[in-house]
């Protein structure tokens, strides 16, 4: 139990660092901001600099610390504030419409990814000189690939050349919108692609990672024990090695999460894929910052809480993390 | 005697039902018990090397020694002197980059038609081996015991890998096991980072002793542990000798403690053989200039004081083994003959024939005068 | 006195004379390709922009020269406005190993500073700065770099190396500081400090010196996060826009909606660069990985006649004769040259057998045996 809440406690305060992040960064650098708003409207009149100021938050009305709250209070009621390109649309509504297309995809997609690259990596453990060692060279060359390389690639190959795929958006433009089967299946067709960029890219990683840490748990004296023991091998390998190779290899997941997660954003892009990735586009290009800033938040909440459901996992697989001489 | 398995009571019971009808009772099968002095374990002419890039390293170098039903064998030496690779690699649990150059390790035990060898079995042949007639008790328990395993589930693990029994069968004789070895029942649902150091070994030993074997390996099991839990654990070891008569091969750096506790002793240095005997032989009249270096590096609580002498020097580098006896750099009495030295073991000369005392040193014996302090000193023995 | 029996001065001959392997020699195969092809990008970053055919920046607005496929004028063909796509790429590769290698440098010169740091001072200040790798290293990179370079009033280089450094040294503190605190502890270290040495000579000549290896590695990780980072950062058009780096390049192509009209030139080039200059540093990294941990470098090397084999196989063993039906006879072909077998299975040591082969070895009777005989 104790492992769990300092886990918490841990992501309450990275999570209020984002926050306050979030807070001083454009109270500390304001200028660029409202002279790019300014510069969209060329009609504005100078007064309307307050105005933008107010609205972007970086006028002061007002205390810090009042300030502070009410944000904080903002925040905890989804109000993002209102978007500069896509003016009156809320922020918090433009966010809703794409959350569930990049859940959808990044979040299938990453869990296939890694159970996937786990396995193998227990295989490519487990059989030295198999023909799975041999891929390691070119797994090595994938992990190293930018995500949205590799959609370039494909895209080019797949869906331009070959017509296999449909070239990006997340569904057909002839279907509308709904829970309806033309919709959804629509939908599906054009996530085949990017998935299987997610899931090629991050697999190789997994699979190397995986692949280390078996190496080295294969090593350890209890599964030299459980050899001496005359345990029938399936048993060694799940229970005495890969179940303990396991756990490192869950916590590098939570850890990678913000990379993978970032990786997958770009790749939206190339896909002109209607999830987060493209609205952050869009809010880069058009200095759009109260969106930018929430993007980042939501980003950031969405990394952390995963990282705690990685936690309890952790804590469901090992014994050490129950008891009270865990340790951690 | 503890009946683990209920085999004695299915035995009486058929010996039982036989006698009702008035015929002799069944022979058991293949339970032929090994007459007590008889080898079970001979390992013969048994090298190991170690292939690095930089050259093959000979751990273990043409070694031969028998271990016999019911008796306590020490097998004593410096770190590196190939002790613990003899034991794992005569079960062939070395990994890469071992590999048996040569000999031939031969079981045969009570349960075993005929004597078979290790080296020449395949995996599945190894798989029944071990643990069911050879176990091991190893040196640190907090690392050879699975973590993320319960007490219960690691006892059950073994027990059902080798014994065909119901999963409340093995759960009713892991219980057992603990009771054997004074752990409170409880415990099973522990896990090992739970449980107190002695605890600990005292789980493995239970482990050990779990399908009956004919020989338990025991390395350095007491050396990680403070001196009285060591008497403990010693003791129990023992006592569960004396109830289940199984074979010890015991392994340590410590020849003090084997003095205690082993019907006989073997020194080994570099990865040789340099001697053998029994332990009140080797205590009061040891024949190899090492043994003697070695007994005569620790004090001993009765008795009158006297210098520690040591011995001065390091073990060679085993990648290039120096031609003949590998102690000659630290030998007192060392010559230029020693370097001709082939090393086998032959009977000491003064000795009790038949007594298994042998020696690798064909120039110094018991009745050798004192080691000269200093090594490499051209005083030869007479 | 025992009498000597005849002797024989041969030992069996051992392999070939240890040689001393240099760091270079026990890298792994994989590694030094990554190495050797790092080195190449290095050149092409140093002598590339002096040799560009084109000045990179240069429009041409005919529009006969507007996204041409290769041809000799343009080896790598041109751009929507007619910029030669090779000088982009020969100045694009120096920019972004520029940047990225004093990324490098800086975040790990930072992280070992805060690693030993942590890990010397320990109590509160080894707590707080723990805490603080551990947020900045679970807060999404991306998103935040985003918004940092969105507000700051130029975009330039500097601005980019300064954002990326800061949330690049985490990563290699962490490691650092477990692996100064394991060092810490040993006993030259204890030695040391009972000598008298002061603890900045422990640190700069005891502890630092034994975590070389891990340096290098956090080091190669560091730059491969900041080419991966700047040319995203660069695709998503956050920082100049002027100037030509990789990132850069794949903004315009994205954005002149290269892939659509095939214009494959524009987008491959640089993103393979971008991808070879990554799998040069993974390569590198997984050979010191490998350096560092020898039970990778067994594990990937040294098996014996590099057959297949499990970790939970047995161990091999040299025969004489071939035993009956095992995978143990494979291992026979592969040790034919092996010089222990020449030795050892020359003389012919007779087979054990197995139950039921006749010409076995018989039991031994009590009494047999016991003098030792001949034990050879």
């Amino acid at each position: 139990m104790p492992f769990i809440l300092r886990r918490l406690a841990f992501y309450v305060v990275a999570g209020w660092v984002a926050l306050t992040a979030n807070f001083f960064i454009p109270r500390a650098m304001p200028g660029n901001a409202v002279q790019a708003i300014m510069s969209k409207f060329p009609n504005l009149q100078p007064s309307a600099y307050r105005a933008i100021e107010a609205m972007l938050g970086v006028g002061h009305p007002g205390s810090l610390w009042h300030q502070y709250v009410s944000y904080l209070d903002d925040v905890a009621h989804f109000n993002f504030g209102t978007s500069v390109s896509e003016y009156p649309a809320s922020v918090s509504s433009l966010l809703a419409q794409t959350i569930p297309w990049t859940l959808a995809l990044v979040g299938t997609a990453t869990v296939i990814a890694f159970a996937i690259g786990t396995g193998l990596g227990i295989l490519a453990a487990w059989r030295h000189g198999g023909w799975l060692d041999r891929t390691l060279p070119g797994l090595m060359f994938l992990q190293a690939v930018p995500y949205f390389f590799l959609a370039l690639i494909l895209l080019e190959v797949l869906a331009v050349s070959l017509h296999l795929f449909p070239i990006g958006q997340g569904y057909s433009q002839t279907v509308i919108p709904g829970w309806n089967w033309p919709f959804i299946s629509s939908a599906i067709y054009h996530s085949i692609l990017p998935a299987f960029t997610i899931v090629i890219t991050s697999v190789a990683g997994w699979m190397l990672q995986m692949r280390n840490v078996m190496v080295t748990t294969i090593g350890e004296d209890y599964v030299l024990a459980g050899q001496a023991k005359g345990l029938p091998v399936r048993r060694l390998v799940v229970s005495y090695a890969a179940r303990n190779a396991f756990l490192p290899q869950l916590q590098g997941f939570g850890l990678a999460l913000g990379f993978v997660v970032s990786g997958a954003l770009i790749m939206e892009i190339v896909f002109s894929y209607p999830g987060i990735g493209l609205l952050l586009l869009s809010a880069v290009s058009s200095n759009d910052y109260p969106l930018m800033q929430a993007i980042f938040l939501v980003i950031t909440f969405a990394v952390l809480l995963a990282n705690l459901i990685v936690d309890l996992v952790i804590v469901a697989v090992d014994p050490r993390t129950r008891s009270r001489e865990g340790a951690r | 005697m503890t009946d683990l398995s209920g085999r004695a009571a299915a035995r009486a019971a058929r010996a039982a039902r036989a006698a009702q009808a008035g015929r002799p009772a069944p022979e058991p099968r293949g339970s032929q018990a090994s007459p007590p002095g008889s080898p079970v374990l001979e390992i013969r002419d048994f090298s190991v090397a170690y292939r690095t890039p930089a050259g093959d390293v000979r751990a273990v170098d043409h070694v031969s020694i028998d271990l016999r039903a019911g008796e306590v064998v020490g097998l004593v030496g410096e770190s590196g002197s190939g002790k613990s690779t003899l034991a794992y690699g005569a079960g062939r649990l070395l990994r890469p980059p071992a590999l048996i150059t040569s000999g031939q390790v031969r079981y045969c035990g009570r349960r075993t038609v005929s004597p078979a060898d290790i080296l020449r079995m395949t995996a599945e042949e190894l798989q029944r081996l071990r643990w069911r007639e050879i176990a091991i008790v190893f040196q640190s328990a907090m690392n050879a015991l699975n973590p993320v395993l319960s007490v219960r589930g690691q006892l059950t693990d073994v027990i059902r890998a080798h014994l065909r029994v119901s999963r409340g069968e093995a759960h009713d004789r892991a219980a057992r096991l603990l009771d054997l070895v004074g752990i409170p029942r409880a415990r099973l649902r522990s896990y090992p980072h739970e449980l107190s150091g002695g605890m600990r070994q005292r789980v493995m030993i239970a482990m050990a002793l779990a399908t009956e074997p004919e020989i338990v390996i025991m390395d350095e099991p007491t050396t990680a542990l403070d001196v009285v839990v060591q008497r403990d654990i010693l003791g129990q070891i023992a006592e569960l000798r004396e109830r289940l008569g199984f074979s010890i091969l015991f392994i340590t750096h410590d020849l003090s403690l084997l003095l205690e506790i082993a019907d006989r002793i073997a020194v080994m240095y570099a990865g040789q053989m340099l001697e053998v005997g029994s332990a009140g032989v080797i205590q009061h009249g040891p024949a190899h200039p090492y043994t003697k270096g070695l007994l005569s590096s620790f004090p001993s609580l009765r008795g009158p004081r006297r210098e520690l002498a040591g011995i001065p020097g390091s073990p060679p580098d085993l990648r290039h083994p120096p031609p003949g006896c590998p102690f000659l750099p630290r030998c007192g009495y060392g010559t230029d003959d020693c370097a001709k030295v082939p090393m086998t073991l032959a009977p000491v000369t003064g000795s009790v024939p038949g007594a298994g005392h042998v020696t690798a040193c064909p120039f110094v014996g018991p009745g050798s005068p004192a080691m000269p302090v200093s090594a490499g000193t051209e005083e030869v023995a007479p | 006195m025992t009498v000597a029996l005849p002797v024989t001065t041969e030992q069996p001959e051992l392999s070939a004379p240890p040689r001393q392997l240099g760091r270079w020699r026990r890298l792994p195969v994989h590694a030094k390709v990554g190495a050797v092809l790092m080195g190449l990008f290095v050149l092409a970053a140093i002598i590339g922009p002096l040799v560009t055919p084109y000045d990179p920046s240069y429009q041409n607005p005919s529009p006969s020269l507007s996204m041409q496929p290769p041809s000799a004028a343009h080896l790598l063909g041109t751009t929507q406005s007619g910029q030669d796509v090779l000088s982009q790429l020969l100045v694009g590769i120096r920019l972004t190993l520029e940047l990225a290698l004093i990324v490098g440098v800086v975040a790990t010169a930072l992280s070992v500073i805060v690693g030993v740091t942590a890990a010397f001072l320990g109590g509160f200040w080894d707590e707080f700065l723990s805490l603080l790798s551990n947020v900045f290293l679970v807060i999404p990179a991306l998103p935040l770099l985003i918004v940092l370079l969105g507000y700051l009033s130029q975009r330039g280089q500097t601005p980019t190396i300064l954002v990326l450094s800061l949330l690049g040294w985490p990563w290699g503190a962490r490691l650092v500081r477990a692996q100064t605190m394991a060092i810490r502890s040993r006993d030259f270290i204890a030695a040391s400090r009972e000598t008298g040495e002061k603890t900045w000579r422990i640190l700069a000549f005891e502890i630092i010196p034994n975590q070389t290896g891990l340096i290098a590695a956090s080091f190669v990780n560091t730059v491969l996060y900041a080419i991966g980072a700047s040319v995203a950062l660069a695709f998503i058009g956050v920082t100049d826009l002027s100037s030509w780096s990789l990132g850069t390049m794949l903004y315009w192509a994205q954005s002149q909606q290269a892939l659509q009209l095939g214009a494959w030139w524009w987008f491959a080039p640089p993103g393979l660069a971008v991808a070879l200059m990554g799998t040069a540093l993974v390569l590198l990294n997984t050979g010191i990985d490998e350096l560092g941990n020898p039970r990778l470098r067994d594990a990937a090397g040294a098996v014996p006649g590099g057959r297949r084999v499990r970790p939970t196989d047995p161990t091999p063993v040299l025969l004489a004769e071939p035993p009956r039906r095992s995978r143990l006879g494979g291992f026979l072909r592969a040790f034919s040259r092996s010089s222990l077998l020449d030795s050892d299975a020359a003389a012919g040591r007779p087979g054990g057998s197995w139950p039921g082969r006749p010409g076995g070895w018989r039991p031994g009777r009590p009494g047999d045996g016991e003098n030792g005989g001949d034990l050879r």
